[in-house]
């Protein structure tokens, strides 16, 4: 079995978790069986070429741009993106590679016969024109390779236009995988419309739809009006292989519960803050830190002010490589009370780091772990409860550390990949 | 009689916080920017009280005592100079030895206690007044409180601590029909004078000096002494920030000859005399009571204390770190009590403000933090800090 597979980006320069989850992929793939051509739009090099081989978008010209793509391209040359439309990237991040994009881009290149486009594989102003322009070379790769795959694979809308161009011209199989949605960046009114249309034509067109949980399978069922038959889960996974737990000297002596992530509406911080105002009415031995950066931290920390416990509830910012890990190490309780959450990597990473993690029914993630606690994001009560209780009594914290740690190394995307690939056979065979 | 003008000149440095990660709290407890500190007091030395101190011994000795003038040097300024530059103590000696200079007594850190605290507002004037006979040999008997804060109660309170005269803002709300160019009385104490900045003269000089928008500039001392002449009423009061002469105007903008020349002026003239101001208690009588039943100050539009606790940060911040006061009490541990003096100065609490849009161009020139936001998280993980070593403390006990 061979896939051509449409990313955006790959590490070790990745700007979120889409490329860390790829990676992830083709190496699981490798595992099984499956030979993956790997294209994304802005290569660099030094990416890891063991489980596949990489194809670097920008250095593929375009030579025969068939009526059907051109056409098809026409109807989606939009092109200021001004929101966060992309995966698992935070905002402070998105911001700063937006600056950083601003001040390298190369002058306008002209579509055109025998044109090589420079990509930056980045999430920048002109992400939509990008994803177009992605889409024309996509489809010039699959004519240039054609007989060298067996199905092609897209991720995020991102791709998907480059995966139907492939599809139309190549005549093989196309899956596209839904690592978010429009939903899951938005409030229902708030939906981006062109990131929606696209996505919906890349479901649309699809043979088959991977979906990371089956929350997320809902929504492209129920807002996409995809055929149920069709939409399959594949639960993510996590690659811990190489990685030690950090010992950290700790400088409080009270126990520490820590969110970690972006502070935007989808992740639920305010409620956090309200349980841990209820947790430190009862106890006091206890600090609450809330890591990371987003549009509503400055809410919070007001909210952190009125109720008064600014000196047991902490803003870190945003953190960064080690300080990350550093700061899983420093936790005895990970919460991520996520109102809107597709998968939800993060409670994997705190109970590999043993830290109890207490997530919200409204996670991908629920549906696999467990042993993680699982609450209502908007019960507070619940929250507070669990809290209070891996805190204080030593049993259920130990237990949910010693299972938890055992249930996260176990969700290997060896496994995942295999039904990946026997998704990937439903297709080619029928 | 002549027309009494007294100048006032406020001398202050934060102890500005390094950046305080949560990482750090309970690890590293040494909460200050030593370099931003050091880096900037060297700084506004040399445009600013070198200069201008030397600009003021000059004129005094020209114009044979006739120019008097009033300091408030905070504690917190006068650390500062000792650790980084100790030239600027010997030039402030320098004015003190000419007996025309009045040196006010303030809170030592700058702080806010009279807004909470009795017990930590006396502890601190009395740090202040012990520092200012040490280092200057005279004993203030004139008092300002920080920003100028004034009510009848802490008016009160700072004549129970043995000062007859206190210095505050001739605030506009309530004012009135009242003009601050006479002395006032305390509305509860009819022994203690009130000597009111004049908001306005003092802001031509100190904001509006280099702005080429102002229909009066360029602002010269002949034309500022007329002002003064024409000014109704017995002394006129201009309280401004030292800073400002040669840091917040520039001295290309030639605020230095300016001052030559006004004082030389003044000092000259036969119906304006300088005044230091307990001078100006003894020669002036109180035209009447002044009533401030909430605080005022010289802060901003509004002139009350909202530029430090107007809103939810700056509140729970003030109120966590007095909170610490009846613990530290029963310590007598000096490290403990100079990092909270520190920690009280309002600095601290003028950085979390929001009020970004009438005052905010002022706010914003003082702040080292990009945001409110990003002030009170540090300021916070400080203290948390701080909150553990005093908590340790009472538990060795």
């Amino acid at each position: 079995m061979k896939v051509l597979m449409f990313g955006w980006e790959f590490p070790p320069h990745i700007a979120g978790g889409l490329g860390t989850a790829c990676e992830g992929i083709v190496k699981g793939l490798a595992h099984n069986g499956v030979e993956t051509l790997f294209v994304m739009p802005s290569a660099s090099g030094d990416e890891d070429q063991s489980c596949a081989t990489i194809l670097n978008a920008s250095d593929v010209a375009v030579q025969h741009v068939s009526d059907t793509v051109e056409e098809f391209l026409d109807k989606v040359k939009f092109i200021n993106v001004d929101s966060n439309i992309v995966p698992y990237v935070d905002p402070e991040e998105y911001f700063e590679a937006i600056e950083k994009m601003k001040r390298e881009q190369t002058k306008e290149t002209t579509v055109g016969f025998g044109q090589k486009f420079k990509f930056s594989g980045k999430y920048g102003a002109n992400l939509l024109e990008e994803v177009s322009r992605y889409a024309q070379v996509g489809g010039t790769i699959a004519m240039q390779h054609a007989g060298e795959f067996d199905v092609i694979h897209a991720h995020d809308w991102l791709t998907y236009l480059a995966g139907i161009a492939a599809k139309e011209l190549s005549g093989k199989p196309l899956v596209v995988h839904v690592h978010a949605t429009s939903f899951d960046r938005g409030t229902d009114d708030m939906v981006d419309s062109r990131v929606y249309s696209i996505e919906k034509r890349g479901m649309e067109a699809a043979d088959r739809v991977v979906t990371v949980s089956d929350l997320t399978r809902n929504i492209v069922i129920n807002k996409y009006g995809i055929n149920p038959d069709k939409v399959v889960t594949v639960h993510n996974a996590v690659d811990f292989s190489g990685r030690e737990n950090l010992q950290v000297d700790r400088g409080v002596r009270d126990k520490v519960v820590t969110f970690l992530g972006r502070i935007t509406f989808q992740k639920g911080p305010e409620y956090f803050i309200e349980a841990a105002a209820k947790v430190l009415k009862r106890t006091k031995n206890v600090r609450f830190v809330m890591a990371g950066s987003g549009d509503m931290m400055n809410r919070a920390i007001r909210q952190v002010a009125r109720l008064g416990i600014s000196d047991r509830f902490h803003f870190t910012g945003f953190l960064r490589g080690q300080e990350v890990q550093k700061m899983f190490a420093l936790s005895d309780v990970y919460i991520m009370p996520s109102v809107s959450e597709p998968f939800g990597i993060s409670p994997l990473e705190a109970m590999r780091s043993n830290v109890p993690s207490i997530i919200s029914h409204q996670s991908g993630a629920a549906e696999v772990l467990k042993y993680a606690l699982k609450v209502d994001f908007w019960d507070v009560d619940a929250m507070a409860d669990d809290i209070y209780a891996l805190l204080q009594y030593p049993a259920l914290s130990d237990f949910a550390n010693r299972q938890g740690f055992d249930e996260v190394n176990a969700l290997k995307w060896n496994n995942a990949t295999l039904k990946l690939k026997k998704v990937y056979e439903s297709v080619v065979n029928s | 009689m002549k027309k009494s003008i007294c100048l006032y000149f406020q001398v202050h440095q934060p102890t500005r916080l390094r950046l305080y990660r949560f990482f750090d709290i309970g690890k590293d407890s040494h909460y200050y920017d030593d370099f931003a500190n050091r880096t900037i007091l060297k700084r506004i030395a040399q445009k600013c009280y070198l200069p201008m101190n030397e600009l003021l011994l000059e004129a005094i000795t020209k114009s044979k005592g006739k120019i008097k003038l009033a300091f408030s040097i905070t504690g917190s300024a006068l650390e500062q100079f000792d650790r980084y530059a100790p030239e600027v103590i010997e030039s402030f000696r320098a004015l003190a030895d000419t007996g025309c200079v009045e040196f006010l007594c303030e809170t030592y850190n700058h702080s806010l206690a009279s807004l909470i605290s009795g017990p930590e507002f006396e502890h601190q004037v009395k740090k202040h007044k012990a520092a200012i006979e040490q280092y200057f040999g005279v004993t203030p008997t004139t008092f300002r409180n920080t920003e100028l804060i004034y009510s009848d109660g802490i008016g009160k309170a700072v004549y129970e601590l043995g000062f007859k005269t206190m210095l505050t803002e001739g605030a506009r709300h309530i004012m009135g029909w009242k003009n601050p160019n006479y002395i006032y009385s305390n509305d509860f104490e009819p022994g203690q004078k009130l000597l009111l900045r004049n908001y306005s003269m003092s802001d031509d000089i100190a904001f509006r000096f280099s702005d080429r928008g102002w229909s009066e500039w360029p602002l010269t001392a002949e034309k500022y002494v007329e002002w003064l002449h024409s000014a109704e009423g017995e002394i006129v009061n201009l309280f401004m920030d030292y800073e400002t002469f040669g840091e917040h105007q520039s001295s290309e903008t030639g605020i230095f000859e300016f001052m030559r020349a006004l004082t030389g002026l003044i000092a000259k003239d036969k119906e304006l005399e300088f005044v230091t101001p307990s001078r100006a208690a003894a020669k002036h009588k109180a035209v009447g009571e002044l009533s401030v039943p909430q605080p005022i100050s010289w802060a901003d539009e509004e002139r009350d204390t909202s530029a430090w606790l107007g809103n939810e940060l700056q509140q729970d911040a003030f109120n966590k770190l007095y909170g610490l006061e009846e613990k530290l009490s029963i310590l007598d541990d000096p490290a403990l009590w100079g990092d909270f003096g520190h920690l009280q100065e309002s600095d601290h609490l003028y950085y979390m403000c929001t009020k970004f849009f009438s005052d905010g161009e002022v706010h914003k020139r003082f702040n080292p933090y990009d945001t409110p936001y990003e002030a009170f998280i540090n300021y916070m993980n400080v203290l948390s800090d701080f909150i553990i070593r005093v908590n340790n403390a009472i538990a060795e006990k």
